[in-house]
C-alpha cells in the first residue's frame, strides 16, 4: 500500500470512530485546503455522505471568494452548514481591522470565542478539526482524539495515552473532544491527495497574474499571499518540494510574540 | 517549525519508517535528535544560526535540544514533555521521529510514541550508565511489540571515548535485555553533542569501525501489513446509505473478497460477502490488511459494532477469560474486584481481574510482593494476569495476530493500561462451531415447521406488543392468550415484568441493558415460535432497532409487530402500576415516555389505539390478522 493510501485509510478509520462514538458530532470547515480534504475523506468514510453538520466560524473578515466557494459546495454536496459568529464583539467593533484589538486578541474573540459559542449552543461533544502536526510546533504535540475541558482549554502536559488506535472516547459531561484525522499528514501530502483525487480547490491557492498565491487561507486583513508562479496543483507540489519557508508564513497573527500561537491553542483555538 | 515542513516535503513519500527515541531522563534524547537533523541536512537555512542567536540573547549555551522543545514550558523545565513527531530522511527513506520523553511522570507519552513506532533507538548516558528508565523502557518496548532496537551509548566524550566503558555498558544492558527475551540489533557509541558516529564515523573513536547511527537506521525494516494472515475484519459501524446496509471497518489482517463466507464473532453468525464498498475509488472485489472499507452481505443477519469477521475456517477465539501481560499507567491502581472497560479492536466489554499471577517492577524485573488482600497492579508496574470479561470477546494471541491480540483498559474516562493477550491453550471454536451448525440441521430435520403447523392447525409466530407503560399491552396479551387457548391454539405470553424477575434479573434500564433484555426475549420468543407456539410478548421495547433485531431473528412473516398506542397523558392517567407517579417524582430514572425515548413503529403489522378500541375489539383485530377465527365455532368475544 502506498503512503498516501495509508494516510487515507487511517483518517477514514478515525472519522468512523468519531461518528460512532459521539452523538453530537460536527466538523470544522475553514474552507481551506485541509478541511476540504477532511470533507472529502468524510465522503470516503461514509460512502458519499457527510452525516454530521459542518461548522464554519465566520469572522466576517474572510476573503469574499471563500464564502462563495463555501456556499457552492454546500449546495453541490448537500451539506449541512452551521455558521458561528461572535455577534457581540462584531457589534462592539473591538477588532483588529478596526484598530481596536491586536491580531491575537481579534483571533481570540472572533475565532476562539465564536467557536466556543457555537459548540455550546449546539451541544457538540465531538469536533473534527483538520489540524496537522507539521503546521506549527504546538500542533505537533496533538493527539488524534484530544480532550478540551469545560473552558475549552487544552492541557498539553497531561494528555491521554493513545495506543493501538484505541482513542479517548469517554469524557466527562461539559467537556468535549477534538478529533484530528489529518494529524499525520504534511502540507505536501494534502496537495498530493488533492491531485490524486482530482478534488476541487478554491482558486486562491493558485498564482494570479501578479505572481502571487495564497498558501494558507484566513482573514483578509491578516493573511498575505506568497510569491509564486504555481498555477496548478502539480506546480504547487513541485514548489513545496523545494520550499524553505513555512506554510503559515503569510499568517500575521502567529508572529506577534514567540508564543502567541501556543497561547491561543491552549485556550481552545483550533 | 520550518525544519519539519521542509524535510517532510523534500522527499516523495515512498517509504517511511516510524522510530521512537527512548531512554532515561537527561541521557540526551533531544540533543541527539537536534544533531541528527543538522547532520542529515534537514534544517532549513538559517535555523541553526537562529537558534544560536536565541541562546545568546537568553545568555545560555546553545542547546541542540531546543530544536525539539517547541513549547515554552519545555524550554523552562528542560524536559521534553510529549511525543512531538518530526520528519527527516536519509538517502534510503523518510523517517518520522517520535521524541519520547524520559521523565518518569511522562511514561504514558512514551507509550503513546512507542506504540506507534516500528523501531526504537534507546539512549544510555556513558557517564551515568544503565539507569532505572533504561531498563523500564527496554521492557516496555518489548511489551509494545517493538522488535527492532538499537542502543546508542551517548556522551562518550565525557568518558574520553573509552572503548572499555562502551563494552561495559553493552555487556550490562545486553544481559538485561536477554533476561526479557529481547535481542538488540546493535550498540553504537556516540557523542550526540559533537555528532560523533551519527552521520559519519568519528575520528575520536578509531576503535569503532561502524556502523554509524544513520547506517544502523537504514538496516531496520518497514513493518509490513499482515496480508497473509487469517482474515480479521472488526466491524466499526453499520450504515444504511442509499438503500444498502453497509458494514464498515478496517481489514486488520488477511484479505476479504466477494463470495467469502464470513463468521462473525462473538455471536457465531454466518453470512456471505455480497459487495466490497468504496467511494470514489476504483471498484475492486477484494480488500486487504490496512484498508478501511465497507461490505454488504447476501443474507441479512444481526451484527453490530465490535463483531470480528473471520473466515469460517480460521475464526478468532471467543471466550470470557484470557491471559495477558499488561502495563498500568493510571493514577489509581488496577485492582481486583473492580469493574473496568476493556477495548479490543472495536469491542468494548466490562471486565475484571480474575487472578494476578505476578506483578513486576519493570526497572528491576523483580516481582513485587504484596499482602494477599492488597491485590492490584500499581502505576508504572507490569503484570502477568488473567482477565475475565462479562460477555464473550473475540480475540487472538498477540503472538499469532497482533491487531486483535492487544487491548486497553479504561478506568472511568481514561485509558489507564494496555496489554497483549498471552498465548495459552485456549479452546478453539473452529470444530465446535461447525459441529454446532450440524446440530441445528439435525434438529430441524426430524420435525419440520410444516409438520408442526399441520399438527397444531396454525404456524408458530411472535406477536410482539410494543407501546408505553399503561398503553394496555399486558391486558391485551393475557386476553389474547385466553382466547387462543379457548380456540384450541397453542399460545403463551412472555411478560416484561415476569421476564425481568428471572431471565433478565441481571439487567437494568440503560439503552444497552434494554437492548440486551429485548435480545434475550427475542431469542426465547423465537424458540417458542420454532416449537409451533403463538408467542405473545408484552414489552415496552422502546427502540426501533431492537425490535428490528428480533424481526431479523425469525423467519419472514413470523414476526407480527403490534403497536399498542395511547397518548402518554392517557397512560399517565391510567398508571396501573403507579410508575408514572414515581417517574415524575424522579424516583425512577430512564422511564420511557417521561425521561427515556419511545420510538413508535413506522410500519407495524397491526396498530391498536386503545383510546378508541375496547380490549375485546383489540383482541379481535389481532385474531383477524392471525386468520385463526374459526367460522364453525361461534366465538363471542
Amino acid at each position: 500500500m502506498d503512503y498516501l493510501s495509508k494516510l487515507e485509510n487511517q483518517s477514514i478509520y478515525i472519522m468512523r470512530e468519531a461518528f460512532n462514538k459521539f452523538e453530537n458530532l460536527a466538523m470544522l470547515w475553514s474552507i481551506g485546503k485541509d478541511s476540504t480534504v477532511l470533507l472529502w475523506l468524510a465522503r470516503k468514510a461514509f460512502f458519499g455522505h457527510v452525516p454530521f453538520p459542518l461548522v464554519h466560524v465566520d469572522t466576517t473578515f474572510k476573503i469574499q471568494s471563500m464564502i462563495e466557494y463555501r456556499d457552492r459546495l454546500v449546495r453541490d454536496w448537500k451539506l449541512e452548514l452551521v455558521v458561528g459568529k461572535n455577534n457581540e464583539v462584531l457589534k462592539s467593533g473591538v477588532t483588529y481591522p478596526n484598530g481596536r484589538a491586536t491580531r491575537v486578541e481579534c483571533c481570540g474573540t472572533l475565532k476562539k470565542d465564536a467557536l466556543k459559542q457555537v459548540l455550546d449552543e449546539h451541544h457538540f461533544t465531538g469536533v473534527i478539526v483538520g489540524v496537522r502536526r507539521d503546521e506549527e510546533p504546538t500542533r505537533a504535540k496533538e493527539r488524534y482524539f484530544s480532550p478540551r475541558d469545560k473552558n475549552m482549554e487544552w492541557n498539553v502536559e497531561d494528555q491521554p495515552p493513545e495506543l493501538w488506535d484505541q482513542f479517548k472516547t469517554d469524557f466527562e459531561k461539559g467537556t468535549h473532544i477534538r478529533i484530528h484525522p489529518l494529524l499525520h499528514w504534511t502540507e505536501l501530502n494534502v496537495w498530493e491527495y488533492i491531485e490524486r483525487e482530482n478534488m476541487p480547490v478554491i482558486p486562491l491557492y493558485f498564482a494570479n497574474g501578479k505572481g502571487e498565491r495564497y498558501r494558507s487561507l484566513g482573514c483578509a486583513p491578516c493573511t498575505f499571499p506568497i510569491k509564486s508562479n504555481a498555477k496548478t496543483v502539480r506546480e504547487i507540489i513541485e514548489e513545496l518540494r523545494v520550499t524553505k519557508t513555512s506554510e503559515r508564513s503569510g499568517r500575521a497573527q502567529d508572529k506577534e510574540s514567540e508564543d502567541a500561537f501556543e497561547k491561543l491553542r491552549r485556550d481552545g483555538y483550533m | 517549525m520550518n525544519s519539519v515542513e521542509r524535510s517532510a516535503n523534500s522527499l516523495p513519500p515512498t517509504e517511511q519508517l516510524k522510530i521512537v527515541i527512548v531512554g532515561h531522563v537527561d541521557h540526551g534524547k533531544s540533543t541527539f535528535v537536534g544533531r541528527l537533523f543538522y547532520d542529515t541536512g534537514s534544517l532549513p537555512e538559517g535555523k541553526y544560526e537562529q537558534l544560536q542567536k536565541i541562546a545568546e540573547r537568553r545568555g545560555v549555551p546553545f542547546e541542540w535540544a531546543n530544536l525539539m522543545d517547541a513549547l515554552q514550558s519545555e524550554r523552562d523545565q528542560n524536559i521534553t514533555i510529549d511525543t512531538a513527531q518530526i520528519w527527516f530522511h536519509t538517502k534510503k527513506r523518510q523517517y518520522v521521529i517520535i521524541d519520547a520523553p524520559g521523565h518518569k511522570e511522562f511514561l504514558k507519552n512514551m507509550v503513546t510514541g512507542a506504540a506507534n513506532a516500528e523501531a526504537a533507538l534507546l539512549l544510555i548516558d556513558a557517564n551515568e550508565g544503565v539507569q532505572e528508565q533504561s531498563r523500564r523502557h527496554g521492557y516496555l518496548l518489548n511489551l509494545l511489540g517493538i522488535r527492532q532496537i538499537a542502543v546508542l551509548v551517548n556522551k562518550m566524550d565525557l568518558q574520553d571515548y573509552s572503548q572499555n566503558r562502551f563494552n561495559q555498558i553493552e555487556k550490562e544492558y545486553r544481559g538485561f535485555l536477554q533476561t526479557i527475551g529481547v535481542e538488540p540489533k546493535l550498540f553504537v557509541p556516540i557523542a550526540a553533542k559533537h555528532g560523533d558516529n551519527i552521520a559519519s564515523l568519528s575520528h575520536k573513536m578509531s576503535w569503532w569501525s561502524g556502523p554509524t547511527v544513520l547506517e544502523a537506521l537504514d538496516t531496520f525494516k518497514v513493518s509490513e501489513l499482515p496480508k497473509d494472515q487469517p482474515l480479521r475484519f472488526p466491524i466499526q459501524d453499520i450504515y444504511r446509505f442509499d438503500e444498502r446496509r453497509i458494514l464498515a471497518g478496517r481489514v486488520e489482517a488477511g484479505s476479504i473478497k466477494v463470495g467469502d463466507r464470513l463468521l462473525f464473532c462473538p455471536g457465531n453468525k454466518v453470512s456471505t460477502v455480497k459487495t466490497i464498498e468504496r467511494w470514489n475509488a476504483p471498484s475492486r472485489e477484494a480488500g486487504s490488511a490496512g484498508e478501511s472499507i465497507g461490505i454488504t452481505l447476501t443474507e441479512q443477519i444481526f451484527v453490530e459494532r465490535g463483531a470480528i469477521a473471520g473466515l469460517e475456517t480460521a475464526p478468532p477465539y471467543e471466550l470470557t477469560r484470557f491471559k495477558a501481560r499488561l502495563f498500568w499507567l493510571g493514577r489509581a491502581p488496577f485492582s481486583k474486584g473492580k469493574l473496568y472497560k476493556l477495548k479490543l479492536a472495536t469491542q468494548e466489554v466490562d471486565c475484571e481481574i480474575e487472578t494476578i499471577d505476578k506483578v513486576i517492577d519493570a526497572s528491576t524485573l523483580e516481582t513485587v510482593s504484596r499482602k494477599e488482600k492488597e491485590i492490584f497492579v500499581g502505576r508504572h508496574e507490569v503484570a502477568e494476569l488473567s482477565i475475565r470479561t462479562k460477555r464473550p470477546v473475540a480475540f487472538d494471541a498477540h503472538s499469532e495476530i497482533v491487531p486483535t491480540g492487544r487491548f486497553v483498559i479504561v478506568d472511568g474516562f481514561e485509558v489507564c493500561g494496555g496489554g497483549i493477550v498471552a498465548a495459552d491453550n485456549y479452546p478453539r471454536r473452529t470444530s465446535d462451531s461447525l459441529h454446532k451448525s450440524h446440530d441445528i440441521y439435525w434438529s430441524h430435520g426430524k420435525v419440520t415447521a410444516e409438520q408442526r403447523t399441520r399438527r397444531n392447525g396454525h404456524p408458530g409466530s411472535v406477536v410482539w406488543l410494543t407501546g408505553l407503560s399503561g398503553a394496555g399491552k399486558s391486558t391485551i396479551a393475557t386476553e389474547l392468550e385466553r382466547e387462543l387457548f379457548n380456540m384450541g391454539k397453542h399460545a403463551c405470553v412472555l411478560d416484561g415484568d415476569n421476564i425481568r424477575h428471572g431471565l433478565c434479573s441481571d439487567l437494568a434500564f440503560s439503552p444497552q441493558d434494554r437492548k440486551e433484555n429485548i435480545r434475550r426475549v427475542g431469542e426465547v420468543a423465537k424458540l417458542f415460535a420454532d416449537a409451533g407456539i403463538i408467542c405473545i410478548t408484552a414489552f415496552i421495547s422502546p427502540y426501533r432497532s431492537d425490535r428490528e433485531l428480533v424481526r431479523n431473528m425469525v423467519v419472514d412473516g413470523q414476526f407480527i409487530e403490534v403497536y399498542v398506542s395511547a397518548p402518554v397523558e392517557v397512560c399517565e392517567q391510567r398508571d396501573p402500576k403507579g410508575l408514572y407517579v414515581k417517574a415524575r417524582a424522579n424516583e425512577i430514572k430512564e422511564f420511557t415516555g417521561i425521561s427515556a425515548p419511545y420510538e413508535a413503529p413506522l410500519n407495524p403489522e397491526i396498530e391498536l389505539p386503545t383510546t378508541q378500541l375496547t380490549v375485546a375489539e383489540s383482541v379481535a383485530k389481532v385474531l383477524e390478522y392471525l386468520h385463526v377465527q374459526d367460522a364453525d365455532t361461534a366465538i363471542t368475544i
